[in-house]
């Protein structure tokens, strides 16, 4: 069966970017501009790997890891935040609310496709 | 435009002009003292998803400048630094040189080497004084780190010892030790050791606590970085000791420790490992919402607008031929007829929709020109502006712009006094310009309004004298005289300055804004300021109309500029000594206009009195009567553009088709009334024997 991915960022370029390489990886992708409408679309769904921003309107990533991580549908699904800060703090802040692990922006498509594999098999 | 890249390109400049604006708006209200939090953080984000975009697709440049700006947003969102004026004036000019350096990248343009780098310095030293050294692109080289399959491959094969003890936290991030096996796996030979003796009875166990531990043998050529790299997301989540045990000799060694415990294979482990199942997974596959709206080619939506023009022509018509049904005859047809009267009217609205776009992308320029302006002419002012999310045709948010900066900038130039004169007039040294878009009454309109100087009337009036544009001895009253810088190659500036140009400006915007099926008019009182005021059409494809006979032709009337209709009493016409005609309405008169003589009709009503005159408001709010033989009926029309069909006609705007399918052709007030004012005495010396052919007859005769 194919596996789905949501990909949860306010820039248009950046969900094309996932989207296109994982569909292309025969991913079903499902988008979401904040935070809060990737909470939306958990509900009921059941996805196999969720890619989030960090800064986005409305609701950042952080919270929305913390805040997917206490539903039931995505409590043990593998959580990847895309930042661009490569420091610690970020890091820990997206490991503190509960991230499995992270992409560093800029990436290439083989990047993410096989950070995603990492975590989602 | 096959390679997906560039399409993401595509989208990322599109996605950068928003992130232009609202980094603008942001800034604009930071500007306006408006230090909420959120703003601040929507202008970080702005900086930091360009600069995200641009390093994907390498635009080094970009990347490197937008990184500064961004630490140092980043240092005033988080508290570091507190926000100065000083820092915003150095923010507006890092947003003006973001722009052009995302310009640069869309056209793919060299910059040159020292562009931006005085503002690129003047932020490294506000960011020196917070003393947190700039990180040089640290994500740069992050972004290059290699991943295990390019890591450099030593020459011969190493052993290394692994011991791995998951904490929970690592399952309860989702975690999953047996990936992280398998990747293991792929670095070499991989032995397992699976060690269950923390696992307590299964009364007390704790379905969300690990314990399991795994301890690895590995033979691999790569190196210690790249075994720790597979652990990367969970070394803080486990005790992880990577041993290396040296070069890889013989076989012998590697079983040496294999027999020490119970060694089984990956394959073997998936069975046991996971200590918290997934939930059993329940994909509907309908279920997939993508996204919220599309990109639709714009010459797809045209052609359905268009689409949508012809079936508001067969409906106009099935509504005459059905008007002369009888109901009782005919129920359902009648009754049908109506309901798709409507639905056609909504369906046009939905289309029109389509087209419809807010102003905020024309007005989202305007702020950097105001700056730039009172930048180069010592002047202050700030921009105010409301209203930009009014929709309005897309064609329309095309064509405004230029119209629109050149009357900002003539309103900065010529309407703002400078600061010291406006201190001495009692104002604030600050000039206001007040850039609104709203909806009325079907239309939309646009107005700019400054709290400068307003009109000098007398000195548009002498320059209007000296330029023969009016007679010297006309008596015009103060409105008549704001109009006057309409008037072609009129300039009051005493100088001509290199921000205003050389006058070309007001009668070629009103021109522009006719073009668009608009109208302007100016309201200015000395001392206290100018407004101008711009009103459009919703939608450049119908306009409401009035449909008149003028004899046996017919010709549209927009309804927008319909003030009354009326028959004239024999005592309130009057003639002029040239021989025009005037009627008295409201208590002045006001020119009649025979239409058709300007359209050449011989078997039309001429007598004002025997059959209507519509009066009609021009530009500048001037009356005229024009002179028809009766209404025929209100109704909405479609345009269509003569000029691309047919050939310019000098007092037609269009043409449209009727009910009975015939062609009609739209009035064009506002060049009537320039004819009318300049060309009547033509028309009336013309001599008799030349005979005229109105355009609708002879457009008439080309068709059938």
């Amino acid at each position: 069966m194919k596996k789905t991915a949501l990909t949860v960022d306010d820039s248009k370029t950046m969900r094309d970017m996932v989207s296109f390489t994982l569909k292309n990886a025969g991913y079903e992708v499902v988008e979401a501009e904040n935070g809060q409408l990737g909470l939306d679309q958990i509900s009921g769904a059941s996805f196999d790997v969720i890619i989030t921003d960090v800064n986005m309107p409305v609701m950042d990533g952080i919270t929305f890891t913390r805040e997917a991580r206490k539903r039931a549908e995505t409590k043990t699904i593998p959580i990847l935040i895309l930042t661009t800060e490569s420091g610690a703090d970020i890091k820990n802040e997206g490991r503190n609310a509960g991230a499995t692990g992270w992409i560093v922006k800029p990436f290439n498509p083989e990047k993410l496709l096989q950070v995603v594999e990492k975590v989602c098999g | 435009m096959s390679d997906p890249m560039e399409q993401f390109k595509v989208i990322f400049f599109e996605e950068c002009s928003d992130l232009l604006i609202s980094l603008e708006e942001g800034l604009m209200q930071l500007q306006a003292g408006d230090c909420d939090e959120e703003v601040i953080h929507s202008v970080f984000r702005a900086v930091h998803s360009i600069k995200g975009g641009a390093g994907a697709f390498g635009f080094e440049r970009l990347v490197a400048f937008a990184h500064i700006q961004e630490t140092l947003l980043d240092d005033i969102r988080s508290g570091a630094l507190e926000m100065e004026q000083a820092y915003l004036k150095v923010l507006l000019q890092a947003f003006d040189i973001l722009s052009e350096l995302i310009g640069a990248a869309q056209l793919g343009k060299e910059v040159d080497e020292d562009f931006g780098a005085d503002v690129a310095k003047a932020m490294k030293a506000i960011l020196d004084q917070t003393g947190v050294p700039l990180a040089e692109q640290a994500d740069k080289k992050s972004a290059i780190t290699p991943a295990p399959d390019t890591a450099t491959i030593e020459k011969n094969e190493r052993l290394f010892k692994i011991s791995f003890k998951p904490y929970a936290e690592l399952f309860q991030r989702a975690n999953e030790p047996i990936l992280l096996i398998r990747e293991l796996k792929g670095l070499g030979k991989l032995n397992v050791k699976l060690d269950v003796s923390d696992m307590p009875d299964i009364e007390e166990m704790e379905a969300e606590h690990a314990y399991f531990s795994w301890d690895f043998n590995l033979i691999t050529e790569y190196d210690e970085a790249a075994i720790l790299e597979v652990f990367e997301f969970v070394e803080d989540d486990c005790d992880l000791e990577v041993t290396d045990l040296g070069l890889y000799l013989s076989p012998d060694a590697f079983v040496e420790d294999a027999q020490a415990g119970l060694f089984e294979d990956i394959e073997d482990e998936q069975n046991v490992s996971a200590s918290i199942k997934k939930p059993p997974k329940s994909v509907k596959s309908g279920e997939v919402v993508v996204s919220q709206s599309i990109r639709v080619e714009l010459d797809k939506v045209d052609r359905l607008v268009n689409m949508v023009g012809e079936l508001v022509i067969t409906q106009a018509m099935l509504r005459e031929q059905g008007s002369e049904l009888l109901v009782e005859q005919y129920p359902n047809l009648v009754h049908g007829i109506e309901e798709l009267s409507r639905h056609i009217r909504d369906l046009q609205d939905s289309v029109m929709a389509i087209r419809a776009q807010p102003v905020k992308s024309v007005f989202s320029r305007m702020p950097r020109l105001v700056r730039e302006l009172t930048a180069a002419l010592d002047k202050k002012a700030r921009l105010v502006m409301t209203g930009e999310d009014t929709e309005v045709d897309k064609t329309v948010t095309e064509r405004i712009g230029d119209p629109l900066m050149h009357m900002i900038r003539n309103s900065v130039d010529h309407g703002l006094e400078m600061p010291e004169d406006r201190v001495n007039a009692g104002k604030n040294e600050e000039g206001t310009i007040n850039l609104s878009a709203f909806h009325r009454g079907g239309r939309i309109f646009i107005e700019i309004e400054d709290d400068g100087a307003g009109i000098n009337r007398s000195v548009v009036l002498q320059k209007a004298i000296a330029n023969g544009v009016v007679s010297p001895d006309a008596n015009l009253s103060d409105d008549e005289i704001n109009n006057l810088i309409f008037m072609p190659g009129f300039s009051t500036a005493e100088q001509v300055t290199n921000v205003s140009g050389r006058g070309v400006g007001m009668d070629v915007v009103r021109k522009n804004i006719q073009g668009l099926g608009g109208r302007i008019s100016i309201s200015s009182e000395p001392g206290k300021g100018s407004k101008f005021t711009m009103s459009l059409p919703l939608t450049l494809a119908v306009m409401d109309g009035m449909v008149v006979n003028i004899g046996r032709e017919k010709y549209v009337l927009p309804l927008v500029n319909i003030i009354q209709s009326l028959r004239p009493a024999e005592k309130d016409v009057n003639f002029l000594p040239d021989g025009r005609k005037v009627m008295m309405f409201r208590g002045e008169y006001i020119l009649l206009v025979p239409l058709y003589e300007l359209y050449h009709i011989d078997d039309a009503v001429q007598n004002p009195c025997a059959g209507l005159v519509v009066v009609v408001e021009g530009d500048g709010g001037v009356l005229m009567g024009f002179i028809v033989d009766d209404l025929v009926n209100q109704q909405q029309v479609v345009i269509k553009s003569l000029e691309s069909n047919y050939a310019l006609v000098e007092g037609v705007s269009g043409a449209t088709i009727l009910g009975n399918g015939r062609v009609s052709l739209i009035v064009d007030i506002s060049t009537i009334q320039d004819m009318s004012a300049n060309q009547l005495m033509k028309f009336q010396s013309a001599s008799p024997e030349t005979k005229m052919v109105s355009p609708q007859a002879q457009i008439s005769a080309e068709i059938h």
